[in-house]
């Protein structure tokens, strides 16, 4: 112990202070800021950077993700167009056949109806006829005078041939 | 690659102050290892000048590049002057009335002959002017402090220019000021904290790390394994913690919470010592490893040249050559264990009240 403060010098002591101290202060300010601030930012710029790569990478995802969506939508409405289109088209064809048919049905009913009405025109016209027909051959029969039994008899054979029954 | 570089060196030229000494006084071995011993001993201290070796020519001891470092004494005024006018410790300077010598490394006032009084114990009684004196170990520091300075302002303006990366030595840096952030700073001080103590750990760190490895290069500096400047260090660390500390900090020092009243009072005085012995263990702890690196490193390079044949004197210099490379991993070791306690110090003064269940 005696040695060690044999050997401490004091002037050594001061000067070793004042050189640290002055160096400290000196690096400190043209050095040890400056550098750890540049290394500081750098790391900072890294860190950003890397920040962003990957803000980008999960943005293309999504961009990504986005449109694959939007792609199975469009995919899914071309689908129902289509098969909307598919029903309308059947749709359209079961209306067709269907009026069809009814006017078809209500054609014939009328075609029904015209010929119940024509026949019934021709029914009742014939009935007049044969009445007209019956008076004019009661009325030859009674102006002619019926000779004889035979000669009215061919008398209304005759008659009765030329009435050719149309109905 | 390039530190491999260093231990050569290193070795190369300790081997060959030595080897100056050693040939030229075929003396008995005693004195080869008191010689040996001296040459640790004076190398592990601070030092006025600055050489790379030394070696005796007849009596004269001759230097190779010595540099005389500025001495600044305060004794009646400021007073300056190049240690080279102490001539190794031979020459009294005279500088106004007063006269100062050079003695084993130290400074003393002397009368104009340079008479040096001892006590019973041979330690001298002369007076001591107050030294603050330019020696080895400042000009290191300076040294460090400058280079620290352009490297790492020069990695602050990379940035500027290549776009917040990092060019030229500082990508080597860049590494290390990260890990000292994020296992250093963040896990022992806190996300919220750890902003503020940076600059020093940061700062501390590459002090430590450098001066540690200018430690191991030829040029025989022992800056981290001198007392001085590991208590300055630690002083600092010890201030930082004590005036950052939050009032939970003082409560579990003061008055520890959940314990009963008399542990209370039992328990102050050890956590009071503990705010002491926290920073006092780190500056014993850095000066205790660089000067036993720096002893056991000189002493198996000294062995060589006690063994003094070819079996010996190799294994010494692979047994130094692989301590050369422990104390590499020490240098940085250091450095981290440091500045990590250091951290955590500072992470107990910020750290946050929590509930009394702990």
């Amino acid at each position: 112990m005696e040695k060690l403060l044999g050997e401490f010098s004091f002037g050594l002591f001061i000067w070793q202070t004042v050189i640290v101290v002055a160096l400290i202060l000196m690096l400190r300010k043209f050095a040890w800021k400056p550098i750890l601030n540049t290394i500081n930012e750098r790391e900072e710029g890294i860190r950003s950077a890397m920040e962003s790569a990957e803000e980008a990478r999960q943005e293309m995802q999504n961009l990504q993700a986005d449109n694959q969506r939007i792609l199975k939508e469009a995919r899914v409405e071309r689908d129902g167009l289509l098969k909307e289109a598919r029903e309308i088209r059947q749709k359209m064809i079961d209306d067709a056949k269907g009026e069809a048919k009814v006017q078809a049905e209500q054609l014939i009913a009328q075609a029904k109806e015209a010929i119940e009405s024509e026949k019934q025109v021709a029914i009742t016209s014939l009935k007049n006829e044969v009445a007209e027909l019956s008076l004019q051959i009661a009325e030859t029969l009674t102006k002619e005078q019926l000779s004889s039994d035979k000669k009215q008899t061919e008398l209304v054979q005759k008659l009765l041939k030329e009435v050719d029954l149309k109905a | 690659m390039r530190h491999l570089v260093y231990l050569f060196f290193l070795i190369f030229f300790a081997t060959n102050a030595f080897a100056a000494d050693a040939v030229k006084e075929p003396q008995k071995e005693g004195s080869l290892k008191d010689e040996i011993k001296a040459y640790i001993q004076h190398h592990l201290k601070d030092s006025h000048d600055f050489y790379l070796g030394s070696y005796k020519e007849g009596d004269k001891k001759k230097y190779i590049g010595y540099i005389g470092l500025p001495v600044i004494l305060w004794d009646n005024g400021l007073k300056m002057f190049s240690s080279a006018k102490f001539k190794h410790g031979k020459a009294v300077v005279q500088k106004g009335s007063a006269y100062y010598k050079l003695y084993h490394g130290k400074i003393y006032k002397t009368d104009a002959a340079g008479t040096i009084s001892y006590d019973e114990e041979h330690h001298p009684t002369n007076e001591k002017p107050l030294d603050l004196s330019m020696t080895k170990s400042v000009m290191t520091m300076l040294f460090t402090a400058l280079l620290m300075f352009f490297l790492f302002r020069s990695l602050a303006r990379s940035y500027g220019k290549n776009g917040n990366i990092a060019s030229g030595v500082g990508r080597f840096f860049e590494p290390i000021i990260l890990y000292v952030r994020d296992d250093i700073a963040i896990p022992n001080i806190g996300e919220k904290h750890y902003g503020r103590y940076m600059s020093f750990l940061l700062t501390v760190f590459f002090f430590i790390w450098f001066l540690n490895l200018l430690g191991l290069t030829p040029l025989g500096i022992n800056v981290t394994g001198n007392i001085a400047v590991t208590f300055g260090l630690a002083l600092i660390t010890f201030l930082l913690t004590n005036l950052t500390a939050n009032k939970n900090y003082w409560a579990h020092i003061f008055w520890m919470p959940g314990v009963p009243v008399l542990m209370k009072i039992a328990l102050m005085p050890i956590e009071l010592l503990g705010v002491i012995i926290k920073p006092f263990s780190l500056l014993i702890r850095l000066y205790a490893n660089m000067q036993a690196g720096h002893i056991v490193l000189m002493s198996l390079i000294g062995l060589m040249f006690i063994f003094n044949n070819w079996i010996g004197s190799s294994l010494s210099f692979v047994l130094s050559f692989a301590i050369s490379i422990i104390e590499l991993l020490v240098a940085a070791l250091q450095a981290y264990i440091f500045t990590m306690l250091s951290a955590l110090y500072f992470g107990f003064a910020v750290e946050e009240h929590h509930d009394e269940a702990h």
